[in-house]
């Protein structure tokens, strides 16, 4: 029963008018927007590929109170962001934070597209200038003339 | 050139190798906590088996201890249990348990059947305490110091080799230099 109503909140989401079956929403539908805004942003560290606005995770309904609390009490997202973040680390952020140890992260990307389009470029030039015409040597200008001409006098 | 080519697919194979390696060696589960080196978070909860009487964690500052959160329902901790209990006995630091989300008549019935190796137990009904020690997963277990500082977590059950190699010279250590 419970969970069918969990499974309901996400509903509530877009027909407010269903807003109060679901025990745990806030009655604000502004609130409650913001609070599901903010959980969107949150992993759910129970079920790690869901975010807490997804997950039915126990965790993540509390943890979905506890924004809903906290917004209720004037706190600003980024103050309950750290608070989550105090709690269970930078691991809890689908958006990591820029520092040393994500630099990898947040440049590796950039690092494969730039060689992968050296790397193209390089490709692309050594192809041009392999079909570019290679004027004959004179020894090779010589062997062609003869080709050329040999089979007429075979003939 | 043309000579090497074949040998790109087989480079690729290497560094993908050599990443799913070490990608399994990794534990997802395994977040490395922000709590280490910070106080451990303020409570006063009732106690399991008297509600009367509260707990906090201020109780034990001036003392190495062990706070493990655990709960009836969850099956990790069941098999945590011995060790928990070996290490209770073997008296290296008290052993206090946080009840985690769970009916008291429940958590008390556990005790008595498995053997309670906490000095006591605070009862965190809704979870609350366990969201400001970022609990996510029980069973985990602290190990606070003289300070009140948290200065290890594990997160899931502990292992008498966790015990022999992390917690032990742990122990060791923070009641050596104070």
């Amino acid at each position: 029963m419970r969970k069918l109503l969990v499974v309901l909140l996400g509903l509530v989401l877009a027909v407010p008018v269903l807003a109060k079956e679901a025990a745990p929403a806030a009655d604000d539908p502004v609130l409650e927007k913001r609070a599901m805004a903010l959980a969107e942003e949150l992993r759910c560290l129970v079920c790690q590929n869901q975010s807490i606005a997804d997950s039915h995770a126990e965790l993540a309904i509390d943890l979905k109170n506890q924004i809903r609390e906290k917004m209720k009490a004037g706190m600003g997202e980024k103050q309950i962001v750290d608070y989550m973040v105090a709690r269970y680390g930078d691991f809890v952020l689908y958006r990591p934070p820029v520092k040393a140890t994500t630099l990898p992260l947040w440049l590796g990307p950039f690092v494969v597209l730039v060689a992968a389009l050296a790397g193209l470029f390089y490709y692309l030039r050594r192809r041009r200038t392999a079909a570019v015409e290679q004027p004959l040597s004179e020894a090779e200008q010589a062997r062609m003339q003869a080709l050329l001409t040999s089979p007429e006098e075979g003939q | 050139m043309s000579r090497a080519r074949f040998l790109i697919p087989l480079a690729i194979f290497a560094v993908m190798v050599v990443f799913l390696g070490v990608g399994l060696t990794l534990d997802p589960r395994e977040v490395p906590s922000p709590l280490i080196n910070k106080p451990a978070p303020p409570f006063e909860l009732q106690q399991l088996h008297n509600p009367a009487r509260t707990f906090s964690q201020k109780d034990m500052l001036g003392k190495v201890w062990m706070l493990n959160v655990w709960a009836s329902w969850c099956v990790a901790c069941r098999e945590e249990h011995h060790t928990i209990l070996e290490f209770a006995r073997s008296g290296a630091v008290p052993v206090f348990g946080l009840n985690y989300k769970d009916e008291r008549a429940d958590g008390i019935a556990w005790l008595e059947r498995l053997g309670n190796p906490y000095q006591l137990s605070a009862y965190d009904r809704d979870g609350r305490i366990g969201i400001d020690y970022g609990v996510y997963g029980v069973p985990e277990t602290y190990i606070i110091d003289k300070a009140g500082v948290i200065r290890y977590k594990r997160i899931g059950a502990v292992t008498p080799e966790i015990v022999r190699d992390k917690i032990l010279p742990l122990v060791k250590e923070l009641n050596g230099n104070a």
